[in-house]
């Protein structure tokens, strides 16, 4: 299996997000950065796919040159090839982003033949613009399944299949949950599917990785794009919710309290 | 010119979703100068499509083709994008569900036009359209400047709750046959897996929620008993499924489940940003906590200051006691 995981370098929010003056901006000076953790998720899922069934996990990135430190952090939890589209603007807008990426992961096949699943993230935690996988899979008329909870390669996703099917004319069936359950979609490859946090629960690096992804060679690859449609015109923090806390008491005493108000609500009923 | 609106249903089941997308859609159509329509696709939407001019639509798209057995975001996709070159709407509105913001994704690739999800507020223009939406799930919000051929939005969930109109609209169905290639079946859903009938933690109307002060996957059988006595269900924080406490689908908040009951007992959770978002929509909250300057605390309506493990099973007992008297 030739999979492609694409990620996102986001700020690791702290219990509160500040905005940079031109409100262009998640004031980053006191905040650590991350991969979207959906996407964190997605690298984990084909790692664990190649794992198996042998292959090979390329890892995309469209962002700053720090973003180098997200494609390492992949590398030590597996991921053997590492590519970085470089942008020098804070963000980019998702259909400049689709298009970049389109184009680089287009070339990749060109040169070593196509991969056989494509994972993106649901959403970048921070952005949330829901949409880019689609737009990158619609650009490559592959099919795309968002919101996947569960991914089961030539088998079932009930989990009573074997994952040793053919690959080479094989379909992966996706898990998506819904109020309730799940829905299956058996999709043939090649694929693109928008993985959600849920799928597994990802690794932390050994020492061995963290050393070896140190080394790990990142390939940069430039690209313009042209600008989309979706401009930002500034960030703002929303209006603090004013809520002056009733406190209804200390302990187990405060249960009478607590049921009174359960009362008023309604919700003994 | 028209505004569409994009109506989920479930087999036939319109979704609540779909009304908060209509309510929404109301004023913005009328300040836009746009006629408001619905779509609504596939098996089971002439059923769906019933009591949608209560709720505004003019004209009501009803959408069949064989392959359109259930949900499937492709076909849906195409079939939006199609009707928007048939009919010259200018605009498409979902609510921004995982479907929603799926299918206009999908109508946006092949428009080839810019689409700005979870909006909060619209203000449409001659020229630009300006709207507020949510980064960060909600804890960030960010103005745009959308300049499109179509405009393509979703409005976040839970930003209005459902109405209906005044003065309800004529809702004329009219048929509508898409043409879709047979491909696009590859990914209409193939089957499904029901594990657990009733209340979800997304429709439940109390959820008692833990987080890493619970302490162990076996401490919270008394919040399940609390839930149970109230009808409820139990949700966690990440720190609990990431410890593998409780499973992922338990999750509140920003990459978990969102929920909007008419209160949410938090207990043991702090309360950071990833979790809040999740609850935020949540009509009362009761945090308990024996940190009284914990971020739940201070952002909850009501809260008892003490451990959750002496204060949820007191709780129940209380409960217990009022109804048996």
């Amino acid at each position: 299996m030739r999979i492609l995981v694409c990620v996102k370098r986001v700020p690791a929010p702290g219990a509160r997000i500040n905005v940079t003056a031109d409100g262009q901006a998640v004031d980053a000076a006191h905040l650590g950065f991350t991969t979207s953790p959906h996407e964190e998720c997605a690298v984990e899922e084909a790692v664990q796919i190649t794992e198996r069934l042998g292959g090979e996990v390329t890892v995309m990135t469209l962002g700053p040159a720090e973003a180098e430190e997200q494609l390492r952090y992949a590398a030590s939890v597996g991921a053997h090839r590492l590519v970085l589209l470089p942008i020098t603007e804070v963000d980019w807008d998702p259909q400049r982003t689709a298009t970049a990426l389109a184009s680089a992961i287009g070339d990749l096949e060109t040169a070593d033949g196509p991969f056989d699943l494509i994972l993106f993230g649901n959403e970048s935690a921070d952005a949330g613009g829901f949409q880019v996988g689609v737009r990158v899979a619609y650009a490559l008329g592959r099919p795309i399944v968002n919101g996947i909870k569960g991914i089961d390669v030539g088998g079932d996703a009930d989990g009573g299949g074997s994952e040793t099917g053919d690959v080479a004319d094989g379909t992966v069936a996706a898990r998506r949950e819904i109020d309730g359950g799940f829905e299956v979609y058996r999709v043939s490859l090649p694929a693109v599917l928008g993985v959600k946090e849920g799928i597994n629960l990802p690794r932390y690096p050994t020492m061995k990785g963290r050393l070896a992804s140190k080394k790990a060679e990142v390939a940069l690859d430039e690209r313009a794009a042209d600008v989309g449609g979706q401009g930002r015109v500034r960030l703002h923090r929303p209006e603090e919710q004013v809520s002056e806390t009733v406190i209804l008491g200390a302990g187990p005493e405060a249960a009478p309290a607590v049921v009174d108000l359960f009362e008023e609500l309604g919700v003994l009923a | 010119m028209s505004l569409l609106v994009v109506c989920e249903h479930d087999r036939g089941s319109l979704s609540d979703a779909s009304l908060e997308a209509l309510t929404f859609g109301r004023p913005l159509a009328a300040a836009a100068g746009l006629e408001l329509d619905a779509v609504v696709i596939g098996e089971g939407a002439e059923a769906a499509a019933e009591g949608l001019g209560a709720h505004g639509a003019v004209t009501i798209h009803v959408a069949s083709h064989p392959i359109l057995t259930d949900f499937g975001p492709e076909a849906w996709g195409e079939t939006v994008a199609q009707l928007v070159r048939g009919t010259g709407a200018t605009a498409v509105l979902a609510c921004g569900t995982e479907r929603g913001n799926e299918v206009v994704a999908q109508v946006a690739a092949r428009l080839d036009q810019p689409f700005v999800a979870n909006c909060r507020s619209i203000e449409p223009g001659s020229d630009a359209w300006t709207m507020t939406r949510v980064q960060w799930g909600g804890s960030l919000l960010e103005d745009v400047a959308l300049d499109a051929d179509v405009h393509l939005v979703t409005v976040a969930h839970h930003t209005v709750e459902a109405t209906a109109a005044e003065v309800p609209a004529a809702g004329y169905e009219s048929a509508f046959a898409p043409e879709l290639d047979e491909v696009l079946a590859r990914t209409v859903v193939a089957d499904r897996v029901v594990l657990t009938q009733g209340i979800t933690l997304s429709t439940a109307p109390v959820v008692v929620g833990g987080g890493r002060g619970v302490g162990s996957a076996e401490a919270f059988a008394p919040l399940e008993e609390l839930a149970a006595e109230l009808g409820g269900v139990v949700g966690c924080s990440r720190a609990v499924t990431n410890n593998g406490w409780r499973p992922h689908s338990d999750q509140v908040g920003q990459t978990g489940t969102r929920i909007a009951p008419e209160i949410y007992i938090a207990s043991g959770i702090s309360g950071a940003i990833q979790h809040w978002v999740g609850a935020m929509a949540a009509k009362n909250i009761l945090a308990i906590n024996t940190d009284a300057e914990a971020n739940m605390v201070t952002r909850a309506g009501h809260a008892v200051i003490g451990d959750l493990h002496q204060v949820i099973p007191a709780i129940t007992e209380e409960v217990r006691r009022r109804r048996g008297s």
